[in-house]
């Protein structure tokens, strides 16, 4: 009886359906008619300008008609959905594909890729429509993908106990896998230093639920910490590295202090002012800190005290003549991509292990409610500059890595979007989950990486991938939180879900 | 310490003792001059219409103002303490007042049993050598869990709630939640137990059972419960001493018994401005009583 009623209504939904897209695609033109539509190229060194607006209205059209086939699918009338979108998905891409004679005809963007963005929305509601219809009914796969999604957060983190492990023993391995060449090691170094810092800030986010927006100045106070302690007083780098650590951890108990009394989004406004201000010092100290030109011939790591050195000093030893083995410029990118490995890991298993502890309990009480921590007898002060301490420690630690990897310090690396990257790891991946932060920092800084060819789209798909993320999965990636203690096992009872 | 040998209710030590406790907000008086003493091992009640300053005394007691003018002073068996000089959080830390909250106040997205061994904060942390310890799991550390864990576990069975321990606390009913946050507070050990609205928007059934659990707290723990109170059949039913204010003041003080047939008492729940204040039955209750 109510799909009868439903089939007895279906025609007073089309003209809503229609009106909607129409407003959809209005929306469209007028928020892409200048911004897309009018294009500065640089001619003959003068600048000028060329439209684009025909893309522009195919473009408005077209969301348009994909805002009707989503809305006619969900409004129980897939097949006509169907029937449309498998016929322009199919045409355009057998055109794409195959190509013919005047393809350029057929065709209703000039680029290729947007092309294909057409080819893949008409699949997707292709899919959705037949998926509806398969079921038999208008619900479509949009609350199910959500429990799926938690579904497949759940196993994971059931499986993170076997996943965790796997993971390091494929990082450990990775520089002696056959695809392992420098490009792929540089790039793992770059996110294993992404990792850490998501680690740690993870600990001040994700755990005390203090929302820092200024990570980077830890960062920036690690770096110039091993910079000037190596480079004016000679200092080794495993001497350094404690330093660094707890210069930045100092740090963080400055900043600590006047932020006592804020939360949320007061509290992210000093930090972000926090992180901006270490920068400008930075920039503005340049007897001390040598100003934007930063420091300079940072001492490259050596294994231990021994350098990584084609012709090392008569009567010295050298890496390669240490282990007999022939120079190779490669050594020290591994050395350097295990050392950042061990320093990564070593946040890893200091934040597994104190969640387990009072002060980690205490963090993530203090993020659920601070008024309950304060009845319970739990010092606020202390607890919370406790966290902004720690978290700053292993960006300090980060930034040492940074600074002996990189062999210059200027405060160029240390803006904002570091920070704002950083935060974005950690949010994306799951506020305290560890394995979601680590698989975040490959998808924010990996793929990118590995992407560059794609130039301009990029940073459109980083985009786009974070927007569908925070729709899918508002609360991170593997946002499932277990227990730091068990009465029950594992077997026991199993909680609800709400 | 004279007054603190002063017996009230027979036998019993006072145990809280106010006097003249005044809180003033800009220009409005929410508690004027009120003083009355809890004694130990007993439970005690503060009742009155809505806005008679209730919820302030008790933020007042717990740290959470700091009052304008009076005193507060615990004689605890580990010592005395003058609260209103005291740091918010020291109150549950050294005094050991605990307290519960009118709106419940649990960390929702820990476990019932986390909630448990939070509470026990202090005590894990002095294990754990403040953290030194605790990192790398010395069985110092791992001794005091276990002890805390089976606290916890007593209290779970005494709330029934332990096959219910590895849940979310968000996701438990609210009659177990208003339970949990009572074991929470029992969990840091206190000598004085303050619930605020302990059995709001609980079922005829659970309040019964609440009446039950804090008689049992009062008698195996053998420590004192100040509560606000609107349901009188748990103010009645279970105190042995109760406070009434009245728009900041306090217009009666005594037993049930006496409390019930007072004329002021009678007069500020029924009288002509705040009869809709109680529910008939409840009022007629009240009146009846005697």
């Amino acid at each position: 009886m109510v799909a009868r009623a439903e089939a007895l209504a279906k025609p007073l939904v089309i003209p809503t359906l229609l009106k909607q897209s129409v407003g959809a695609a209005l929306i469209t033109l007028v928020l892409t008619s200048l911004i897309v539509g009018i294009k500065t190229v640089d001619t003959n060194e003068a600048l000028s300008f060329i439209t684009r607006f025909p893309s522009v209205a195919w473009a408005s059209i077209g969301v348009g008609l994909a805002y009707l086939g989503f809305g006619l699918v969900r409004s129980g009338l897939p097949l006509a959905a169907l029937i449309a979108s498998l016929a322009v998905a199919v045409a355009q891409g057998s055109v794409l594909l195959w190509g013919g004679p005047a393809k350029e005809l057929y065709l209703p963007f000039e680029d290729p890729v947007v092309n294909w963005v057409v080819v893949i929305v008409a699949g997707i509601i292709a899919s959705r429509a037949a998926v509806a219809l398969h079921r038999g009914d208008g619900t479509t796969a949009a609350p199910a993908g959500t429990a799926l999604g938690d579904r497949i957060a759940r196993s994971f983190n059931r499986a993170s106990r076997l996943l965790g492990p796997l993971l390091i023993a494929f990082a450990v391995t990775m520089p002696f896998m056959p695809f392992a060449n420098r490009r792929v090691v540089d790039v793992a170094t770059l996110v294993a230093t992404y990792v850490m810092l998501g680690w740690g800030l993870n600990i001040v986010v994700g755990l005390a639920g203090l929302l820092d927006l200024g990570y980077v100045a830890f960062y920036a106070v690690g770096a110039y910490s091993y910079s000037m302690f190596a480079t004016y007083m000679g200092l080794s780098f495993w001497l350094c590295l404690p330093l660094a650590g707890m210069i930045a951890a100092s740090f963080g108990v400055l900043l600590g202090f006047p932020v006592l009394r804020l939360r949320g989004d007061y509290l992210a406004i000093v930090t972000l002012g926090f992180g901006e201000m270490v920068r400008l010092i930075l920039i503005n100290w340049w007897w001390f800190t040598g100003g934007p030109n930063g420091i300079n011939n940072v001492p490259r790591p050596s294994f231990f005290g021994i350098p990584f050195e084609r012709n090392p000093p008569e009567g010295h030893w050298s890496f390669n003549t240490l282990f007999g083995i022939a120079y190779s410029s490669n050594h020290r990118v591994v050395f350097l991509y295990y050392l950042i490995l061990g320093l990564a890991l070593l946040t890893c298993l200091f934040s597994y292990r104190i969640r387990r502890l009072p002060i980690g309990r205490a963090w993530e009480a203090l993020r659920e409610d601070e008024t309950a921590c304060r009845a319970l007898g739990i010092n606020p002060t202390n607890t919370k500059l406790t966290a902004f301490a720690i978290g700053a420690m292993f960006g300090g630690f980060a930034g040492s890595f940074f600074a002996t990897r990189q062999g210059f310090v200027s405060p160029e690396s240390f803006t904002f979007l570091e920070s704002a990257v950083i935060l974005a790891i950690v949010v994306l991946g799951g506020m305290g989950s560890q394995v979601g932060v680590a698989l975040a920092a490959v998808v924010l800084i990996g793929m990118p990486e590995f992407f560059r060819e794609l130039a301009g789209y990029r940073m459109l798909a980083f985009g786009i991938g974070m927007v569908l993320i925070m729709i899918w999965r508002p609360r991170g990636l593997l946002a499932v939180r277990d227990p730091t203690i068990r009465l029950h096992p594992r077997a026991g009872p199993e909680p609800a879900k709400p | 310490m004279s007054d603190a040998t002063q017996t009230v209710n027979g036998d019993r030590q006072t145990l809280l003792e106010v006097e003249h406790l005044t809180m003033r907000f800009g220009g409005l008086v929410a508690v004027n001059d009120v003083s009355f003493s809890a004694a130990d091992r007993k439970i005690s009640a503060i009742i009155g219409p809505n806005g008679a300053g209730k919820t302030t005394v008790f933020n007042c007691l717990t740290g959470f103002y700091k009052p304008t003018v009076g005193r507060m002073a615990l004689h605890a068996r580990h010592g005395d303490f003058l609260l209103e000089q005291m740091d918010g959080f020291r109150i549950g830390q050294k005094a050991m007042v605990a307290r519960t909250f009118q709106n419940i106040r649990l960390f929702p997205r820990m476990s019932v049993l986390e909630n448990l061994i939070v509470a026990q904060h202090n005590e894990l942390m002095r294990a754990s050598l403040y953290t030194v310890v605790g990192l790398f799991n010395l069985p110092r550390y791992s001794r005091a869990e276990k002890k805390a864990v089976e606290l916890a576990r007593h209290w779970l069975e005494k709330i029934r709630l332990t096959d219910r321990a590895d849940w979310e606390a968000g996701n438990l009913p609210y009659g177990a939640q208003r339970r949990l946050e009572i074991a929470r507070a029992m969990c840091t050990k206190p000598v004085l137990l303050c619930l605020d609205e302990p059995a709001a928007g609980l079922n005829p059934r659970e309040s019964a059972e609440l009446n039950e659990l804090l008689l049992a707290i009062r008698d195996d723990d053998q420590i004192a419960i100040l509560l606000i109170e609107h349901d009188m059949s748990v103010v009645m039913g279970i105190s042995d001493h109760i406070v009434v204010l009245d728009y900041g003041r306090k217009i009666a003080d005594g037993d049930p018994e006496s409390i019930r047939n007072d004329p002021n008492v009678i007069r500020a729940y029924l009288g002509e401005e705040e009869d809709e204040e109680l529910p008939p039955q409840v009022a007629a209750d009240l009146a009846q009583g005697s």
